[in-house]
Protein backbone atom coordinates (compact mmCIF):
# COMPACT_ATOMS: atom_id res chain seq x y z
CA UNK A 1 0.00 0.00 0.00
CA UNK A 2 2.58 2.13 1.11
CA UNK A 3 3.38 3.16 -2.50
CA UNK A 4 0.64 4.41 -3.19
CA UNK A 5 1.30 7.20 -0.61
CA UNK A 6 2.52 10.28 -0.63
CA UNK A 7 6.29 10.96 -0.51
CA UNK A 8 5.63 14.58 1.21
CA UNK A 9 3.05 13.05 3.64
CA UNK A 10 4.95 10.64 4.54
CA UNK A 11 7.58 12.47 6.17
CA UNK A 12 5.34 14.67 8.39
CA UNK A 13 5.52 13.06 12.04
CA UNK A 14 2.20 12.66 13.66
CA UNK A 15 1.68 15.09 16.53
CA UNK A 16 3.40 13.89 19.56
CA UNK A 17 0.55 14.52 21.77
CA UNK A 18 -1.28 11.39 20.91
CA UNK A 19 0.52 9.09 23.69
CA UNK A 20 -0.49 11.23 26.53
CA UNK A 21 -3.99 11.20 25.58
CA UNK A 22 -4.44 7.50 25.31
CA UNK A 23 -3.00 7.36 28.82
CA UNK A 24 -5.36 10.18 30.23
CA UNK A 25 -8.18 8.78 28.38
CA UNK A 26 -7.95 5.67 30.38
CA UNK A 27 -6.75 6.76 33.91
CA UNK A 28 -10.01 7.54 35.83
CA UNK A 29 -8.98 10.27 38.24
CA UNK A 30 -6.16 11.92 36.25
CA UNK A 31 -6.54 15.48 35.55
CA UNK A 32 -5.81 17.28 32.35
CA UNK A 33 -4.22 20.86 31.56
CA UNK A 34 -3.47 19.68 28.14
CA UNK A 35 -6.61 20.94 26.61
CA UNK A 36 -5.97 23.67 24.16
CA UNK A 37 -9.59 25.51 24.18
CA UNK A 38 -11.53 27.21 26.43
CA UNK A 39 -13.35 25.27 29.09
CA UNK A 40 -16.10 27.84 28.36
CA UNK A 41 -19.62 27.07 26.39
CA UNK A 42 -19.86 29.43 23.62
CA UNK A 43 -21.80 32.08 25.54
CA UNK A 44 -25.49 31.64 25.37
CA UNK A 45 -27.21 34.36 22.57
CA UNK A 46 -24.03 33.29 19.87
CA UNK A 47 -25.84 29.62 20.22
CA UNK A 48 -29.19 31.26 20.35
CA UNK A 49 -28.60 32.70 17.16
CA UNK A 50 -26.96 29.58 15.44
CA UNK A 51 -30.09 27.71 16.68
CA UNK A 52 -32.25 30.45 14.86
CA UNK A 53 -30.28 30.20 12.14
CA UNK A 54 -31.21 26.76 11.64
CA UNK A 55 -34.95 27.14 12.49
CA UNK A 56 -34.95 30.08 9.62
CA UNK A 57 -33.57 26.78 7.32
CA UNK A 58 -29.88 28.69 6.77
CA UNK A 59 -29.28 25.66 5.72
CA UNK A 60 -27.10 26.67 2.43
CA UNK A 61 -23.70 27.51 1.30
CA UNK A 62 -23.02 31.52 1.61
CA UNK A 63 -20.97 33.09 -0.99
CA UNK A 64 -17.56 31.80 -0.85
CA UNK A 65 -15.82 34.26 1.00
CA UNK A 66 -18.39 34.20 3.64
CA UNK A 67 -21.37 36.13 4.35
CA UNK A 68 -21.36 39.63 3.75
CA UNK A 69 -22.45 41.06 6.86
CA UNK A 70 -19.77 39.02 8.88
CA UNK A 71 -16.87 39.81 6.62
CA UNK A 72 -18.72 43.35 7.02
CA UNK A 73 -18.64 42.94 10.93
CA UNK A 74 -15.04 41.54 10.96
CA UNK A 75 -13.97 44.75 9.09
CA UNK A 76 -15.71 46.63 11.85
CA UNK A 77 -13.63 44.55 14.87
CA UNK A 78 -10.14 45.17 13.24
CA UNK A 79 -11.40 48.57 12.62
CA UNK A 80 -11.89 49.46 16.53
CA UNK A 81 -9.62 46.95 17.74
CA UNK A 82 -6.85 48.09 15.95
CA UNK A 83 -7.45 50.67 14.11
CA UNK A 84 -7.00 48.86 10.55
CA UNK A 85 -9.28 49.56 7.47
CA UNK A 86 -10.06 46.03 5.56
CA UNK A 87 -12.23 46.35 2.44
CA UNK A 88 -14.70 43.47 3.12
CA UNK A 89 -15.51 42.67 -0.51
CA UNK A 90 -11.89 42.16 -1.22
CA UNK A 91 -9.65 42.02 1.79
CA UNK A 92 -11.44 39.29 4.15
CA UNK A 93 -12.18 35.97 3.75
CA UNK A 94 -13.68 33.04 6.63
CA UNK A 95 -12.26 30.50 6.63
CA UNK A 96 -12.96 27.00 8.40
CA UNK A 97 -11.17 27.99 11.54
CA UNK A 98 -7.49 29.56 11.82
CA UNK A 99 -6.33 26.61 10.56
CA UNK A 100 -7.39 26.50 7.05
CA UNK A 101 -6.68 30.00 6.65
CA UNK A 102 -3.13 28.86 7.77
CA UNK A 103 -3.03 25.99 4.66
CA UNK A 104 -4.57 28.17 2.41
CA UNK A 105 -2.65 31.28 3.37
CA UNK A 106 0.41 29.31 2.40
CA UNK A 107 -0.77 27.31 -0.58
CA UNK A 108 -1.64 30.78 -1.97
CA UNK A 109 2.10 32.17 -2.05
CA UNK A 110 4.22 29.49 -2.15
CA UNK A 111 6.88 28.34 -4.68
CA UNK A 112 8.63 25.04 -4.80
CA UNK A 113 11.87 25.44 -2.59
CA UNK A 114 10.75 28.65 -1.08
CA UNK A 115 11.46 29.57 2.62
CA UNK A 116 9.02 29.60 5.07
CA UNK A 117 10.46 31.20 8.39
CA UNK A 118 8.85 29.89 11.87
CA UNK A 119 10.00 31.26 15.28
CA UNK A 120 9.65 27.83 17.81
CA UNK A 121 8.10 26.76 20.19
CA UNK A 122 4.77 26.89 18.32
CA UNK A 123 1.42 25.56 17.19
CA UNK A 124 1.91 22.55 15.72
CA UNK A 125 0.32 22.92 12.44
CA UNK A 126 2.55 25.72 10.70
CA UNK A 127 5.44 23.21 9.98
CA UNK A 128 3.47 20.56 8.56
CA UNK A 129 1.39 23.39 6.26
CA UNK A 130 4.67 24.51 4.85
CA UNK A 131 5.64 21.83 3.66
CA UNK A 132 2.76 20.77 2.16
CA UNK A 133 2.65 23.85 0.64
CA UNK A 134 6.06 22.79 -1.13
CA UNK A 135 7.86 25.05 1.25
CA UNK A 136 11.26 24.75 3.27
CA UNK A 137 10.28 25.49 7.15
CA UNK A 138 13.31 27.41 8.58
CA UNK A 139 13.07 27.28 12.03
CA UNK A 140 13.75 29.79 14.71
CA UNK A 141 14.51 28.48 18.32
CA UNK A 142 13.08 31.05 20.36
CA UNK A 143 14.72 31.80 23.89
CA UNK A 144 13.88 31.73 27.49
CA UNK A 145 15.60 34.87 28.20
CA UNK A 146 14.09 36.65 25.60
CA UNK A 147 10.66 35.53 27.00
CA UNK A 148 10.17 33.77 23.90
CA UNK A 149 9.76 36.81 21.96
CA UNK A 150 11.12 37.03 18.24
CA UNK A 151 14.17 39.37 17.97
CA UNK A 152 14.76 41.55 14.74
CA UNK A 153 18.08 39.89 15.30
CA UNK A 154 16.91 36.13 14.94
CA UNK A 155 15.00 37.32 12.35
CA UNK A 156 17.17 38.76 10.51
CA UNK A 157 19.80 35.52 10.63
CA UNK A 158 17.29 33.42 9.53
CA UNK A 159 16.43 35.34 5.77
CA UNK A 160 17.88 34.24 3.02
CA UNK A 161 17.11 34.88 -0.63
CA UNK A 162 14.88 31.94 -0.58
CA UNK A 163 12.38 33.70 2.05
CA UNK A 164 8.98 34.52 1.24
CA UNK A 165 6.88 34.83 4.90
CA UNK A 166 7.33 35.23 8.28
CA UNK A 167 5.07 33.52 10.38
CA UNK A 168 4.58 35.17 13.50
CA UNK A 169 2.08 33.07 16.26
CA UNK A 170 1.65 35.82 18.80
CA UNK A 171 -0.06 35.92 21.55
CA UNK A 172 1.70 32.57 21.43
CA UNK A 173 0.75 28.78 21.92
CA UNK A 174 2.24 27.71 24.05
CA UNK A 175 4.45 29.41 25.87
CA UNK A 176 1.96 32.54 26.67
CA UNK A 177 4.49 35.53 25.37
CA UNK A 178 2.98 38.31 23.45
CA UNK A 179 5.15 40.94 21.50
CA UNK A 180 4.50 44.74 22.47
CA UNK A 181 4.55 47.39 20.02
CA UNK A 182 8.39 48.37 20.23
CA UNK A 183 9.20 44.47 20.00
CA UNK A 184 6.54 44.19 16.66
CA UNK A 185 8.21 47.74 15.28
CA UNK A 186 12.04 46.19 14.97
CA UNK A 187 10.21 43.03 13.27
CA UNK A 188 8.62 45.05 10.68
CA UNK A 189 11.54 47.57 10.23
CA UNK A 190 13.58 43.84 8.94
CA UNK A 191 10.57 42.41 6.88
CA UNK A 192 9.64 45.66 5.30
CA UNK A 193 13.80 45.96 3.95
CA UNK A 194 14.23 42.19 3.71
CA UNK A 195 11.26 42.77 1.77
CA UNK A 196 9.20 39.69 3.10
CA UNK A 197 5.62 38.69 4.19
CA UNK A 198 4.08 37.93 7.61
CA UNK A 199 1.50 35.92 8.18
CA UNK A 200 0.51 37.12 11.69
CA UNK A 201 -1.32 34.41 13.74
CA UNK A 202 -3.47 36.29 16.35
CA UNK A 203 -5.96 33.85 17.50
CA UNK A 204 -5.44 34.50 21.00
CA UNK A 205 -5.55 38.62 20.49
CA UNK A 206 -8.63 39.02 22.60
CA UNK A 207 -6.27 36.75 25.66
CA UNK A 208 -3.85 39.14 26.69
CA UNK A 209 -3.22 40.26 30.69
CA UNK A 210 -1.15 43.53 29.58
CA UNK A 211 -2.20 46.18 27.60
CA UNK A 212 -4.52 45.64 24.84
CA UNK A 213 -3.00 43.21 21.83
CA UNK A 214 -1.24 44.91 18.98
CA UNK A 215 -1.16 43.43 15.21
CA UNK A 216 1.78 43.87 13.25
CA UNK A 217 -0.77 44.90 10.46
CA UNK A 218 -1.29 48.32 12.26
CA UNK A 219 2.39 49.09 11.85
CA UNK A 220 3.43 51.40 9.27
CA UNK A 221 4.16 49.77 5.87
CA UNK A 222 2.99 46.17 7.13
CA UNK A 223 -0.88 46.06 6.28
CA UNK A 224 0.24 45.75 2.38
CA UNK A 225 2.47 42.56 3.48
CA UNK A 226 0.38 40.73 6.32
CA UNK A 227 -2.15 38.33 6.06
CA UNK A 228 -3.72 38.45 8.97
CA UNK A 229 -5.28 35.51 10.96
CA UNK A 230 -7.68 34.92 13.62
CA UNK A 231 -11.15 33.51 14.35
CA UNK A 232 -13.93 32.63 16.73
CA UNK A 233 -12.63 29.47 18.65
CA UNK A 234 -10.27 31.45 21.69
CA UNK A 235 -12.09 34.54 21.77
CA UNK A 236 -15.51 33.92 21.91
CA UNK A 237 -15.02 29.71 22.98
CA UNK A 238 -16.29 28.92 19.87
CA UNK A 239 -14.45 26.13 18.78
CA UNK A 240 -16.18 23.51 17.75
CA UNK A 241 -18.13 25.92 15.29
CA UNK A 242 -15.15 25.93 13.12
CA UNK A 243 -15.01 29.65 11.81
CA UNK A 244 -11.62 31.61 11.28
CA UNK A 245 -10.21 34.51 8.75
CA UNK A 246 -8.14 35.95 6.92
CA UNK A 247 -7.57 39.57 6.02
CA UNK A 248 -4.68 41.04 3.75
CA UNK A 249 -3.46 42.53 0.09
CA UNK A 250 -6.67 41.60 -2.10
CA UNK A 251 -4.04 39.94 -4.26
CA UNK A 252 -3.48 37.28 -1.74
CA UNK A 253 -6.98 37.20 -0.36
CA UNK A 254 -8.29 36.70 -3.82
CA UNK A 255 -6.01 33.35 -4.58
CA UNK A 256 -6.75 32.19 -1.03
CA UNK A 257 -10.74 32.67 -1.90
CA UNK A 258 -9.83 30.25 -4.94
CA UNK A 259 -8.53 27.47 -3.13
CA UNK A 260 -11.06 27.64 -0.47
CA UNK A 261 -13.67 27.57 -3.15
CA UNK A 262 -12.62 24.65 -4.51
CA UNK A 263 -11.03 22.81 -1.56
CA UNK A 264 -14.13 23.96 0.81
CA UNK A 265 -16.61 25.90 -0.80
CA UNK A 266 -17.97 28.14 1.66
CA UNK A 267 -17.39 28.20 6.19
CA UNK A 268 -20.63 26.57 7.74
CA UNK A 269 -23.03 28.52 7.52
CA UNK A 270 -24.86 28.19 10.81
CA UNK A 271 -21.47 29.30 12.48
CA UNK A 272 -21.14 32.20 10.22
CA UNK A 273 -25.00 33.35 11.40
CA UNK A 274 -23.77 32.79 15.13
CA UNK A 275 -20.27 34.79 14.86
CA UNK A 276 -22.26 37.88 13.30
CA UNK A 277 -23.64 38.14 16.73
CA UNK A 278 -20.53 37.00 18.51
CA UNK A 279 -18.61 40.36 16.99
CA UNK A 280 -22.08 42.33 17.53
CA UNK A 281 -22.93 41.52 21.11
CA UNK A 282 -20.25 39.45 22.33
CA UNK A 283 -17.41 41.92 23.74
CA UNK A 284 -18.75 41.63 27.36
CA UNK A 285 -18.70 38.04 27.43
CA UNK A 286 -14.85 37.96 26.17
CA UNK A 287 -14.62 40.46 29.15
CA UNK A 288 -15.72 38.05 31.49
CA UNK A 289 -13.76 35.20 30.19
CA UNK A 290 -10.79 37.27 29.79
CA UNK A 291 -10.71 38.33 33.90
CA UNK A 292 -11.57 34.33 34.59
CA UNK A 293 -8.56 33.48 32.61
CA UNK A 294 -5.95 36.19 34.17
CA UNK A 295 -7.04 35.14 37.96
CA UNK A 296 -6.36 31.56 37.08
CA UNK A 297 -2.99 32.75 34.98
CA UNK A 298 -1.90 34.61 38.61
CA UNK A 299 -2.78 31.80 40.84
CA UNK A 300 -0.44 29.19 38.38
CA UNK A 301 2.17 32.01 38.46
CA UNK A 302 2.04 31.76 42.45
CA UNK A 303 1.70 28.88 42.72
CA UNK A 304 5.30 28.42 40.56
CA UNK A 305 6.55 30.80 42.74
CA UNK A 306 6.11 29.15 46.13
CA UNK A 307 7.22 25.59 44.91
CA UNK A 308 10.18 27.47 43.10
CA UNK A 309 9.69 26.29 39.63
CA UNK A 310 10.68 29.02 37.20
CA UNK A 311 8.64 30.26 34.60
CA UNK A 312 8.68 33.56 32.92
CA UNK A 313 5.15 35.52 33.59
CA UNK A 314 3.51 35.04 30.24
CA UNK A 315 0.49 37.74 28.96
CA UNK A 316 -1.07 35.96 26.52
CA UNK A 317 -3.16 33.21 25.68
CA UNK A 318 -4.35 30.29 28.36
CA UNK A 319 -0.97 28.76 28.82
CA UNK A 320 1.85 29.21 31.59
CA UNK A 321 4.96 27.03 30.18
CA UNK A 322 7.63 26.88 33.57
CA UNK A 323 10.97 25.74 33.10
CA UNK A 324 12.06 22.27 34.30
CA UNK A 325 15.79 21.94 34.18
CA UNK A 326 16.75 21.38 36.99
CA UNK A 327 15.05 17.87 37.10
CA UNK A 328 17.47 16.59 34.74
CA UNK A 329 14.99 15.20 32.57
CA UNK A 330 13.55 15.50 29.05
CA UNK A 331 10.09 17.17 28.73
CA UNK A 332 8.59 14.39 27.75
CA UNK A 333 10.07 11.95 30.40
CA UNK A 334 8.66 14.68 32.89
CA UNK A 335 5.30 14.86 31.46
CA UNK A 336 4.88 11.35 31.39
CA UNK A 337 6.26 10.64 34.72
CA UNK A 338 4.06 13.80 36.21
CA UNK A 339 1.08 11.43 34.26
CA UNK A 340 2.01 8.44 35.79
CA UNK A 341 2.86 9.25 39.07
CA UNK A 342 0.47 12.33 39.80
CA UNK A 343 -2.07 11.75 36.91
CA UNK A 344 -1.99 15.08 35.59
CA UNK A 345 -1.15 15.81 32.59
CA UNK A 346 0.35 18.81 30.78
CA UNK A 347 2.05 19.16 27.33
CA UNK A 348 5.80 18.56 26.63
CA UNK A 349 7.22 21.71 25.61
CA UNK A 350 9.19 19.62 22.94
CA UNK A 351 5.45 19.06 20.99
CA UNK A 352 5.89 22.82 20.00
CA UNK A 353 9.33 22.29 18.56
CA UNK A 354 12.28 21.50 19.70
CA UNK A 355 13.21 24.48 21.71
CA UNK A 356 10.64 23.43 23.78
CA UNK A 357 12.81 21.07 25.37
CA UNK A 358 13.10 21.27 29.24
CA UNK A 359 9.40 22.86 29.48
CA UNK A 360 6.16 22.08 29.94
CA UNK A 361 2.96 23.46 28.34
CA UNK A 362 0.12 23.70 31.27
CA UNK A 363 -3.33 25.01 30.25
CA UNK A 364 -5.38 27.22 32.48
CA UNK A 365 -8.69 26.62 30.52
CA UNK A 366 -10.16 24.65 33.80
CA UNK A 367 -11.66 25.36 36.76
CA UNK A 368 -9.96 27.12 39.94
CA UNK A 369 -10.80 24.03 41.83
CA UNK A 370 -9.31 21.72 39.14
CA UNK A 371 -6.09 23.86 38.79
CA UNK A 372 -5.73 24.15 42.53
CA UNK A 373 -6.05 20.22 42.71
CA UNK A 374 -3.06 19.66 40.09
CA UNK A 375 -1.20 22.53 41.73
CA UNK A 376 -0.99 20.52 44.47
CA UNK A 377 0.42 17.58 42.79
CA UNK A 378 2.80 19.33 41.10
CA UNK A 379 3.84 20.58 44.28
CA UNK A 380 4.19 17.10 45.57
CA UNK A 381 5.54 15.80 42.56
CA UNK A 382 9.02 18.69 42.30
CA UNK A 383 9.56 17.96 46.08
CA UNK A 384 9.57 14.49 45.78
CA UNK A 385 12.13 14.53 42.52
CA UNK A 386 14.48 17.44 44.47
CA UNK A 387 14.42 15.01 47.76
CA UNK A 388 15.55 12.23 45.51
CA UNK B 1 -10.14 45.99 41.72
CA UNK B 2 -13.76 46.97 43.25
CA UNK B 3 -15.76 44.90 40.73
CA UNK B 4 -13.30 42.02 40.36
CA UNK B 5 -13.37 41.29 43.48
CA UNK B 6 -17.33 41.54 44.17
CA UNK B 7 -17.20 39.47 41.02
CA UNK B 8 -15.23 36.56 42.41
CA UNK B 9 -16.84 36.61 46.24
CA UNK B 10 -20.22 36.65 44.60
CA UNK B 11 -20.12 33.38 43.61
CA UNK B 12 -17.36 31.85 46.73
CA UNK B 13 -17.65 34.24 49.88
CA UNK B 14 -15.54 31.34 51.31
CA UNK B 15 -12.56 32.46 49.73
CA UNK B 16 -9.71 33.77 52.03
CA UNK B 17 -8.12 36.66 51.74
CA UNK B 18 -4.56 35.29 50.67
CA UNK B 19 -5.96 33.89 47.69
CA UNK B 20 -8.21 36.62 46.69
CA UNK B 21 -4.63 38.54 46.65
CA UNK B 22 -3.36 36.32 44.11
CA UNK B 23 -6.62 36.35 41.72
CA UNK B 24 -6.68 40.01 41.62
CA UNK B 25 -2.59 40.70 41.56
CA UNK B 26 -2.62 42.57 44.63
CA UNK B 27 -0.94 42.80 48.16
CA UNK B 28 -3.49 41.39 50.93
CA UNK B 29 -3.50 44.40 52.92
CA UNK B 30 -5.55 45.97 49.98
CA UNK B 31 -7.59 43.69 49.54
CA UNK B 32 -8.67 43.27 53.30
CA UNK B 33 -9.17 46.90 53.50
CA UNK B 34 -11.06 47.06 50.63
CA UNK B 35 -12.79 44.46 51.82
CA UNK B 36 -13.48 46.36 55.18
CA UNK B 37 -14.47 49.36 52.69
CA UNK B 38 -17.16 47.52 50.84
CA UNK B 39 -18.97 45.86 54.24
CA UNK B 40 -18.81 49.58 55.85
CA UNK B 41 -20.51 51.19 52.72
CA UNK B 42 -23.13 48.19 52.89
CA UNK B 43 -22.40 47.28 49.36
CA UNK B 44 -21.19 43.85 50.76
CA UNK B 45 -24.54 42.84 52.95
CA UNK B 46 -23.84 39.35 53.97
CA UNK B 47 -22.21 36.16 53.29
CA UNK B 48 -24.35 33.37 52.12
CA UNK B 49 -24.74 30.12 51.21
CA UNK B 50 -26.88 28.60 48.46
CA UNK B 51 -28.34 25.50 49.48
CA UNK B 52 -30.34 23.45 48.12
CA UNK B 53 -33.42 22.80 50.57
CA UNK B 54 -35.08 19.73 48.12
CA UNK B 55 -32.07 17.74 48.63
CA UNK B 56 -32.41 17.75 52.08
CA UNK B 57 -35.21 15.82 54.16
CA UNK B 58 -35.94 19.39 55.46
CA UNK B 59 -39.29 20.49 54.66
CA UNK B 60 -39.40 24.24 53.19
CA UNK B 61 -41.73 25.82 50.77
CA UNK B 62 -41.52 29.17 49.08
CA UNK B 63 -43.71 31.49 47.64
CA UNK B 64 -44.01 34.06 45.72
CA UNK B 65 -46.90 36.30 46.19
CA UNK B 66 -47.53 39.92 44.44
CA UNK B 67 -49.19 42.73 46.98
CA UNK B 68 -51.09 45.53 45.61
CA UNK B 69 -50.90 48.42 47.70
CA UNK B 70 -52.47 52.17 48.92
CA UNK B 71 -49.07 54.02 49.11
CA UNK B 72 -49.06 56.39 51.93
CA UNK B 73 -48.84 59.89 51.85
CA UNK B 74 -45.58 61.31 52.41
CA UNK B 75 -43.96 57.54 53.12
CA UNK B 76 -44.57 56.28 49.50
CA UNK B 77 -43.95 52.38 49.65
CA UNK B 78 -41.13 52.77 51.97
CA UNK B 79 -43.36 52.33 55.19
CA UNK B 80 -45.62 49.17 54.13
CA UNK B 81 -42.68 47.62 52.90
CA UNK B 82 -41.09 47.89 56.10
CA UNK B 83 -44.16 46.41 57.84
CA UNK B 84 -43.86 43.70 56.22
CA UNK B 85 -40.02 43.04 55.56
CA UNK B 86 -39.53 42.91 59.50
CA UNK B 87 -41.43 39.55 59.56
CA UNK B 88 -38.44 37.09 59.55
CA UNK B 89 -40.24 34.52 57.36
CA UNK B 90 -39.48 37.35 54.73
CA UNK B 91 -36.91 36.33 52.63
CA UNK B 92 -37.08 39.38 50.19
CA UNK B 93 -39.30 41.86 49.48
CA UNK B 94 -39.22 44.04 45.81
CA UNK B 95 -41.02 47.21 44.57
CA UNK B 96 -42.03 46.24 41.19
CA UNK B 97 -42.83 48.05 38.55
CA UNK B 98 -46.23 46.78 36.30
CA UNK B 99 -49.65 44.98 37.48
CA UNK B 100 -48.62 45.09 40.75
CA UNK B 101 -46.63 47.01 43.73
CA UNK B 102 -44.85 44.56 46.11
CA UNK B 103 -43.22 41.00 45.08
CA UNK B 104 -42.97 39.15 48.74
CA UNK B 105 -40.61 36.01 48.58
CA UNK B 106 -41.61 33.61 52.36
CA UNK B 107 -40.31 30.76 53.03
CA UNK B 108 -42.13 27.97 55.54
CA UNK B 109 -41.93 24.85 56.62
CA UNK B 110 -45.54 23.91 55.55
CA UNK B 111 -48.25 25.37 52.93
CA UNK B 112 -50.97 25.68 55.25
CA UNK B 113 -47.82 28.35 57.43
CA UNK B 114 -47.47 30.36 54.24
CA UNK B 115 -51.69 30.61 54.24
CA UNK B 116 -52.02 31.97 57.59
CA UNK B 117 -49.58 34.16 56.76
CA UNK B 118 -50.92 35.66 53.94
CA UNK B 119 -54.52 35.92 55.39
CA UNK B 120 -53.52 36.44 58.43
CA UNK B 121 -50.61 39.00 59.06
CA UNK B 122 -50.40 40.42 55.27
CA UNK B 123 -53.80 40.58 53.80
CA UNK B 124 -55.33 42.55 57.20
CA UNK B 125 -52.38 45.50 56.55
CA UNK B 126 -54.42 48.89 56.19
CA UNK B 127 -52.68 49.85 53.05
CA UNK B 128 -52.87 45.83 51.29
CA UNK B 129 -55.45 46.20 48.52
CA UNK B 130 -54.78 42.56 47.22
CA UNK B 131 -52.34 39.55 46.97
CA UNK B 132 -51.56 36.61 44.64
CA UNK B 133 -49.73 33.44 46.13
CA UNK B 134 -47.59 31.69 43.72
CA UNK B 135 -45.54 28.42 45.08
CA UNK B 136 -42.26 27.28 43.92
CA UNK B 137 -42.89 24.10 42.54
CA UNK B 138 -39.48 24.06 41.38
CA UNK B 139 -36.11 25.52 41.43
CA UNK B 140 -34.01 25.08 38.27
CA UNK B 141 -31.39 28.32 38.68
CA UNK B 142 -30.45 29.99 41.79
CA UNK B 143 -28.38 33.23 42.20
CA UNK B 144 -27.15 32.63 39.01
CA UNK B 145 -26.09 28.69 39.59
CA UNK B 146 -28.20 25.89 38.22
CA UNK B 147 -28.69 23.69 40.72
CA UNK B 148 -29.52 19.78 38.71
CA UNK B 149 -26.65 20.08 37.00
CA UNK B 150 -23.48 19.16 37.34
CA UNK B 151 -20.53 20.54 34.80
CA UNK B 152 -19.07 18.36 32.86
CA UNK B 153 -15.90 18.45 30.67
CA UNK B 154 -16.88 17.61 27.04
CA UNK B 155 -13.45 18.46 25.50
CA UNK B 156 -10.84 16.19 24.23
CA UNK B 157 -8.16 15.09 26.93
CA UNK B 158 -5.05 16.53 25.13
CA UNK B 159 -5.58 19.27 22.45
CA UNK B 160 -2.71 21.06 20.93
Amino acid sequence: MKKFLSDKIQTIKPSGIRKFFDIVSEMKDAISLGVGEPDFETPWHIRDEGIYALEKGRTFYTSNAGLKDLRAEIGNYLSRTQGINYDPQSEILVTVGGSEAIDIGLRAIINAGDEVIIPQPSYVSYEPCAVLAGATPVIINLKAENEFRLTAEELEEAITHKTKILILPYPNNPTGAIMGREDLEKIAKVVIEKDILVMSDEIYSALTYKGEHVSIAGIEGMKERTILINGFSKAYAMTGWRLGYACGPKEIIKQMTKIHQFAIMCAPTVSQYAAVEALKHGDEDVKKMRQAYNQRRRFLMNAFREMGLKCFEPYGAFYVFPCIKEFGMTSEEFATRFLEEEHVAAVPGTAFGESGEGFLRISYAYSLPTLKTAMERLNHFVNRLRGA
Amino acid sequence: MREELLGIIEKNSRIDIKELAVLLGREEIEVANELAKLENEGIICGYHTLIDWEKTSIEKVTALIEVKVTPQRGQGFDHIAERIYNYPEVKAVYLISGGYDLLVTLEEKTLREISNFVSDKLSTLDSVLSTATHFILKKYKDHGTILDKKPEDGREVVTP
